[in-house]
């Protein structure tokens, strides 16, 4: 744990900067169950941070905390330099933060513009659903990033993975995120498509957005991340750059749950 | 067949009930050697079917967010004993505060069972088959401790045309404005949406398209209207004591400004949107920040005041209150929504369409009574129906 500390602190890039996000000593229980155990974690403007671990390592639930899912029981969040505590979904995006869902969240028995605007719905001057302008912006922004996918008014139970996952994404895009999470986002999806959703990060770190990628293919967080943090059993295994390790060096992180001794050196 | 409907862009299971419905009101006409069709009966068969339909429009809603409510037959049992008890015991027989008052005991009683049932299945988590089904043992009972079982009569003229009987419809002309003013209505809302489809570059469907579709609704409405004001109202004669026609019938008003509003309400507006979200996946409504223990919670009130709304008719049409009314309604207002197109796995289901199954049970079960069929052979047949009804959807499913 202090070994991970120091090297939390010890890595900060481009110090002097603030960081977009910044989350200490972040604790969440449930029940007896440490889901979450000190978690330091912080997030660069144009950045691609990946969280790497087994599956109940604490990633989704630390993602959770951050996008207002979930109330910490312990530690801080600051958004910009600003302390905040986020109660409900609504309150992370008005901070700027959009979560792509692992589960990508979508109702299928809703169309496309309907699952994009889902809680934040456009309204006409009477207060009711403007359907038509949500269909123009949502068509706008959905062929931004896949200029292919015409049919956005079927409903999501009928699009293919990747057309589900323009619209997950689209959602994010829409709103102007500042800070992007992405739990997963190419599980589902073959590899046209993998490459559409890599691409995008890209060109979002190129805008300056900030971005926490959850995956468990290497080979994807090498091409598109600065940094990894490693968790296992809900605490933080460590920092690594990934100039600095081999994806081996990664996988072992994971599975043994400590820092191999080259990338401790470095 | 199905070419042309896409191109009308009508929906596919509502125009195949409305087919049904022609196909079978035909045959039933045939058995019954015209007695079925006849403006009469029609009149009669708009009235039976309200009571039905005013719920099934809030059952639609429940369904669709993954719940059920089981209690809506005994619970307008007991807010219709309610009624009936304020105008004849809390009021001096025959006043006019009292049949007003009534009203809102009723409304006021379903109101608050429904948001005790909605605070057992969204804050405390109870399951929703559950909660509704003690609330079906406890509030028939209750309907029973209201009167100790006496029937509870009579109840104030004006009242009884709330429920379609002697006076109980608005006359021939306050039923044909009303028509014309629906085909108004069908014609402003194609301009409007054509004019808005422009408005965002979208080129709207061929204008026969809009005219056809507009053409085939005001001939319903007008045939409706036409029923409506031939059928004789024996009470209401002329000079010459030839009956005067009847006009729609309140009950149908009411049940029409239910829809209308249950249809807004469920495609114009966030709250509709959010039920039908809910349904479709409770966890991305949860993560997309809506309040669904609210929204579950609200849908309990809507069925517990539309159960109110369906006893101040029931009483109404009878004249009394008696505890043994709404019985088996529940069955019918799920079945109803259910033939209707509503899925039991959530997100799916129209008011329309849940308008449409009720009457189409209520279509089988009047040309059945005409027929002289026994009440136990009618829900034998209603029961077929439902499943074949069922079946028909999952074979549709399956092919597409």
């Amino acid at each position: 744990m202090i070994q991970a500390e120091q090297s939390a602190a010890a890595a900060a890039p481009a110090s002097g900067r603030t960081p977009l996000v910044e989350m200490r000593q972040i604790v969440k229980r449930f029940g007896g169950l440490v889901a979450v155990d000190h978690v330091d974690c912080e997030l660069y403007a144009g950045e691609c941070v990946g969280l790497l671990g087994h599956n109940g390592a604490g990633k989704t639930v630390l993602i959770k905390v951050l996008s207002g899912v979930y109330e910490p029981d312990e530690g801080s969040i600051k958004v910009h330099g600003q302390p905040v505590s986020f109660r409900t979904p609504h309150d992370a995006q008005a901070a700027g933060i959009e979560t792509i869902h692992q589960t990508l969240a979508l109702a299928d028995n809703l169309d496309g513009p309907g699952n994009l605007f889902l809680g934040r719905e456009l309204l006409t001057p009477w207060r009711t659903l403007d359907s038509r302008r949500m269909e123009y912006e949502a068509r706008k922004v959905i062929n931004r990033l896949n200029p292919n996918f015409k049919n956005v008014l079927d409903p999501v139970l009928r699009m293919s993975g990747g057309q589900r996952q323009s619209v997950a994404i689209a959602r994010a895009l829409y709103f102007n995120a500042r800070i992007l999470i992405m739990d997963e986002p190419c599980a589902a999806l073959g590899p046209a498509e993998t490459r559409m959703v890599l691409e995008t990060i890209k060109r979002l770190k190129a805008e300056g957005i900030g971005i926490f990628l959850i995956s468990h293919e290497m080979h994807d967080v090498f091409e598109v991340c600065e940094r990894a943090t490693v968790m296992k059993n809900g605490g933080v295994v460590g920092m690594v750059y990934m100039k600095d390790v081999t994806p081996d060096d990664v996988l072992q992180m994971i599975i043994q749950g400590k820092r191999p001794a080259q990338a401790l050196a470095a | 067949m199905s070419g042309l409907l896409a191109r009308l862009r009508l929906d596919p299971r509502l125009s195949s009930m409305v087919a049904a419905l022609i196909v079978i009101a035909i045959v039933l006409n045939l058995m019954t050697h015209g007695l079925f069709l006849s403006p009469e009966n029609l009149y009669n068969l708009s009235i039976q079917t309200c009571v039905i339909a005013v719920m099934a429009c809030g059952m639609v809603y429940v369904i669709v967010a993954r719940h059920i409510d089981l209690s809506v037959g005994s619970l307008l049992a007991f807010s219709g004993m309610a009624a009936a008890w304020t105008q004849t015991r809390a009021f001096p027989p025959g006043s006019t505060a009292g049949w007003i008052a009534s009203i809102f005991v009723a409304l006021a009683l379903g109101a608050a069972a429904g948001a005790i049932q909605g605070t057992l299945v969204a804050k405390m988590r109870i399951p929703a088959f559950i909660v509704t089904l003690a609330g079906y043992l406890m509030f028939r009972g209750a309907a029973f401790l209201v009167s100790d079982g006496q029937t509870l009569a009579p109840l104030h003229p004006t009242y009884q045309a709330l429920g379609g009987g002697v006076n109980g419809a608005i006359g021939v002309p306050a039923s044909v404005v009303l028509g014309l003013l629906a085909a108004c209505w069908i014609a402003w809302h194609a301009w409007t949406g054509r004019r808005d489809q422009r408005r965002y570059g979208i080129e709207p469907a061929p204008i026969w398209v809009d005219v056809l579709k507009g053409a085939l609704m005001c001939a319903a409405i007008a045939g409706f209207v036409w029923t409506m004001c031939v059928a004789p109202d024996f009470t209401n004669v002329d000079e010459a004591g030839t009956p005067r026609g009847r006009g729609i019938g309140v009950p149908v008003l009411i049940l029409l400004a239910i829809v209308a509003l249950m249809t807004f309400v469920a495609q114009r507006t966030r709250y509709g949107r959010y039920v039908f979200a809910y349904g479709g996946n409770p966890e991305a409504a949860l993560l997309s920040g809506l309040s669904t223990t609210w929204l579950v919670w609200s849908l309990f009130i809507l069925t517990g005041v539309l159960a109110a709304i369906a006893a101040v008719i029931t009483t109404a049409r009878l004249g009394s209150g008696a505890n043994s009314i709404g019985q088996l309604a529940e069955l019918y207002v799920i079945s109803a929504a259910v033939i209707g197109g509503t899925s039991f796995s959530g997100g799916i289901g129209s008011v329309p369409g849940a308008v449409l199954g009720a009457l189409l049970i209520q279509t089988l079960d009047n040309g059945m009574v005409l027929l002289d069929v026994s009440s136990p052979m009618r829900q034998i047949f209603i029961g077929i129906v439902l499943i074949v009804s069922v079946w028909f959807d999952v074979v549709y499913q399956k092919r597409i």
